[in-house]
């Protein structure tokens, strides 16, 4: 992935309420979405706008990847903004519902021309698509290689659970096929895969178990729905003291076996095969870009 | 004009008031004279009664005369009713001129005391704090003279060093025999603690001890001994229930309150003063309770028990006691009802006197224990000095209470702060008024992360300690930084050349002064 | 900029303004502020309010500002939606192009 900054969490921000938007800055979240769309009512559409716009401009959260959810590719407010979020400048902007890679293309197009006009680097804020209709996920794969501007997807479950006329469950299975189908959509086209939010924000236990789905999958980050969700989220996706350790024997072992020009490694009675080491390379690259001290000392 | 140690610019005399400028936490000794007391020895000959029938009658009996000082503890906050009513007695007796000496201003209302500043019953203050009505009042200059405020812990200090002499203490209670042994611990309008009392029951020229709910002789339990009392009078209400502290507060659901309490109690956790039989003190606000849930975690997951907590204990801390986390819980003031009752059937849990919880000229108390006390604050600088007494535009809005004797006592003092509240700024280059001396606290947790205090004798301690851990750590230039780029620079509150109150330190020196505002 | 009617943005939440925008016949801009943190940050608020009108070329107004401690992005951004909506236009966005930050 070329975009090295984390995305193991997204909150979003509704672009009514300038204290959550200015609190918002403050939790451990990687990503902020500032949100044009469902959270704002359509009589305080151009406010929001406003809002967002100045906010991301004028107070942008330092240290934070920021992104500005649109409204509905097919909505009135659509090209306004578009004007406006894309002069905002930030890391990317999040379109909701994205059913064909033509919607995306299109975007694309009004991006490139805004950017143009603004003398503002071409190409230079990104796409996060959101899936969330069957249509989504049956063409996930075109749609993440629609433009080079595209460097995640995220899967929208209650949308897509109502499109499906599915019931969403804490278990997920209305949803299993669609993450897997978006997962290995992103994998082959390099980019970040984001699961859909757990609802329930006073089900502690319940979230840890979607999140063991989430990780189990292979996701790179989910979005959260509520900031007291956040940490248990970005603990999900930083690997423990115990996985940090087993990778570190794992390239340790792999070293001493080069060193020794022995022809097979093994590790606890086991073969150490290529699998492994990229496995135990990318936890130490989360574990470092998560800020723990990778070598060091735990906690 | 002088200069105190910490920069603030002081007159050298304010009225008759001679201001000694504060040197340093620790820097005034102990006087060598014995402590001073207005307290004489009586003699009451079997039979005599003191139950009088009225609070009118009291006020004669006392010997009460045009510019006597009174007093009043706060052990029922906002619902307090006996300092309403002992005032209006007073003014229909036609005693003026009176200085009025409570253990803190609560925001009564109806009557307000401003009223009786500005009819002229009460012509000097000396307490924790002024606010509302009152606050207002004195900082346009209807006050006559300045207000002297303290610490909890100074007070006791000003009674014994005789620079504060009570004539008559009127002791709210919640149950009290006719010869005067009385509480706050049962009865209909329970309290809980009567902490601040007791100074004033062992020091005043005259006590007075009122009550709702007269008991048979002998009350019990006791926290006044009827040894220091002179009169008994009973009246229809004491307190207001609903008002003295109902329930246990609820957890706070805002999420910014939520994360600064819970790296408030990481931090502690951190630390390696966080071991078996460590002591803290939390307080009352929402942070507080908050940060009061967290600790307790901290202590289930590492199988870690206090020896004490102290202060003003909330519900949650009784929680904890009845959990078994912590041995003994040292009341000075209940919170709420459940605090309130705790006292009395736990064996654990203890009323104490504030002296012992604050004064830090005494024998030694408990602060010189404890290990981590958290507080609140209105404003830090970044110099940690810390302002608990003036909002944003300079009007009167909190009381010293505790927090500077919290700051020089305890091992590791943290002050849990948003860094902005609405536009106003928490954390600045220049504090308005100077309660708490930065050398005396060592963290400031927000959401924004924490700042250690370089200059605090426990920084290196704490440094390393926090290093440990993936707690976010800034500067507190960082912090002020932040607040400026977030709020804008404001325009600086201008004031008259007149005291409208004098902050003193624990140790009487004065720390800082409250000027009135320029219209 | 001639202001069309009168019109609103903004709630009375903490950290938020509530604007309120009439056409003034008279001519002129009267503002009429009420705030907590006046005596700190009045006359910044004034400021922001007045740069904002003078960017859409509004000179006759009634502006009343109910502020609830809004910091000054929101305060630009509720003047803004407010002109607009009082002015019954759309806003071109390629004005922040000129401005250039």
């Amino acid at each position: 992935m070329e975009n090295n900054h984390l995305m193991r969490t997204s909150l979003y921000a509704g672009g009514t309420s300038p204290v959550k938007m200015i609190q918002a800055g403050f939790y451990n979240e990687d990503c902020l979405v500032y949100d044009l769309e469902d959270s704002v009512s359509a009589g305080e559409k151009d406010a929001a706008r406003f809002l967002v716009y100045n906010a991301v401009k004028y107070q942008r959260p330092a240290g934070k990847y920021i992104l500005i959810r649109v409204n509905g590719i097919y909505s009135r407010e659509l090209d306004e903004d578009l004007e406006a979020a894309v002069r905002a400048q930030p890391d990317a902007i999040r379109i909701p519902k994205v059913e064909y890679a033509e919607e995306v293309q299109r975007i694309d197009e009004k991006v490139t021309a805004i950017e143009k006009k603004a003398g503002l680097p071409l190409g230079g804020v990104k796409f996060w698509c959101n899936i969330e209709s069957y249509l989504g996920v049956l063409n996930a794969q075109q749609i993440a290689t629609s433009s080079p501007r595209v460097v995640a997807m995220a899967l929208g479950a209650e949308d897509f659970t109502a499109s499906m006329s599915a019931q969403r469950t804490k278990p997920g299975w209305e949803i299993f096929y669609a993450r897997n189908a978006i997962l290995m959509a992103c994998r082959a086209a390099g980019i970040s895969a984001q699961d859909a939010v757990f609802s329930d924000i006073n089900d502690p236990d319940g979230l840890q178990k979607d999140l063991e789905m989430t990780r189990t999958l292979g996701f790179d980050g989910k979005t959260c729905v509520h900031p007291r969700q956040i940490d248990a989220v970005n603990a999900c996706f930083t690997p423990s003291p115990k996985e940090i350790r087993n990778a570190q024997r794992v390239l340790e072992a792999l070293e001493e076996a080069a060193r020794n020009h022995t022809g097979v490694c093994v590790l606890d009675g086991g073969m150490v095969d290529k699998p492994m080491e990229i496995r135990a390379k990318t936890t130490l690259a989360k574990a470092v870009a998560a800020g723990i001290k990778v070598g060091g000392e735990q906690r | 004009m002088i200069v105190n140690s910490l920069g603030r610019e002081l007159p050298e005399k304010i009225g008759d008031y001679v201001v000694r400028p504060y040197q340093g936490a620790y820097a005034t000794p102990a006087p060598e004279s014995p402590v001073a007391t207005k307290r004489t020895m009586g003699h009451r000959i079997p039979g005599d009664t003191k139950l009088l029938p009225d609070l009118k009658a009291a006020i004669q009996a006392s010997g009460l005369k045009d510019g006597m000082t009174i007093s009043f503890h706060h052990a029922f906050r906002e619902g307090d009713l006996l300092i309403g009513q002992v005032l209006t007695a007073i003014r229909a007796l036609g005693i003026k001129g009176l200085k009025f000496a409570p253990s803190a201003v609560v925001n009564i209302k109806n009557p307000s005391i401003a009223e009786f500043v500005l009819d002229g019953t009460i012509d000097r203050i000396e307490a924790s704090g002024i606010r509302g009505e009152l606050g207002d009042a004195a900082l346009a200059g209807k006050v006559k003279n300045p207000v002297i405020l303290r610490t909890h812990g100074a007070r006791p200090r000003a009674i014994e060093a005789g620079e504060l002499t009570i004539d008559v203490a009127f002791i709210a209670a919640s149950a009290a025999d006719d010869y005067g042994n009385c509480t706050g611990l049962v009865g209909p309008n329970a309290c809980g603690s009567l902490g601040y009392a007791f100074v004033d029951a062992h020091n005043a020229g005259c006590v007075v001890v009122v009550t709702d709910n007269l008991v048979d002789y002998p009350c019990c339990p006791v926290s006044i001994s009827q040894q220091y009392v002179d009169y008994v009078v009973k009246v229809d209400q004491i307190g207001d229930p609903e008002k003295i502290g109902k329930g246990a507060a609820r957890l706070t659901k805002n999420p910014r309150d939520l994360m600064i309490a819970e790296r408030t109690a990481d931090l502690i956790a951190a630390s390696r003063r966080f071991k078996e039989g460590f002591s803290f003190q939390t307080g009352a606000g929402a942070i507080a309770i908050a940060t009061t849930k967290y600790l307790a975690d901290r202590m289930r997951e590492r199988g870690v028990k206090a020896s004490f907590a102290l202060g003003g204990i909330p519900a949650a801390i009784i929680d904890m006691y009845d959990e078994g986390l912590v041995r003994v819980v040292e009341c000075s003031q209940s919170f709420d009802a459940v605090a309130a009752r705790a006292i009395f059937d736990r064996p654990g849990v203890v009323e104490i006197d504030n002296a012992d919880y604050a004064n830090a000229y005494s024998k030694g108390g408990f602060l010189n224990r404890e290990d981590f006390g958290v507080l609140g604050a209105l404003e830090v600088d970044t110099d940690f000095n810390v302002n608990i007494l003036t909002g944003s535009s300079g009007e009167m809005m909190g009381g010293l209470g505790g927090g500077p004797d919290v700051a020089g006592g305890a091992a590791i003092s943290i002050v849990t702060i948003p860094i902005i509240r609405g536009r106003t700024p928490s954390i600045v280059k220049r504090v308005f008024t100077l309660c708490t001396p930065g050398e005396t606290v060592a963290a400031v947790v927000t959401e924004a992360g924490i700042a250690l205090n370089p200059r605090h004798k426990i920084y290196a301690e704490l440094k390393e300690d926090l290093e440990k851990t993936s707690l976010k750590l800034v500067t507190i230039e960082e912090l002020q930084q932040l607040c400026e780029k977030l709020t804008g620079v404001p325009k600086p509150i201008k004031t008259t050349d007149r005291v409208a109150c004098i902050v003193e330190y624990r140790d009487g020196t004065v720390i800082d002064v409250i000027r009135e505002i320029k219209k | 900029m001639e202001l069309k009617k009168p019109a609103m943005a903004g709630t009375t939440e903490s950290s938020d303004v509530m604007i309120t925008l009439r056409p003034n016949p008279e001519g002129g801009i009267v503002i009429d502020l009420k705030s907590d943190v006046k005596a700190l940050f009045g006359d910044a608020i004034e400021k922001t309010i007045r740069e904002v009108l003078g960017d859409f070329d509004v000179r006759d107004a009634l502006v009343n500002v109910v502020d609830k401690g809004a910091l000054d992005f929101v305060i630009r951004a509720r003047m803004q939606c407010a002109i607009c909506r009082a002015a019954e236009i759309e806003y071109d966005w390629s004005r922040e192009d000129e401005n250039g930050k």
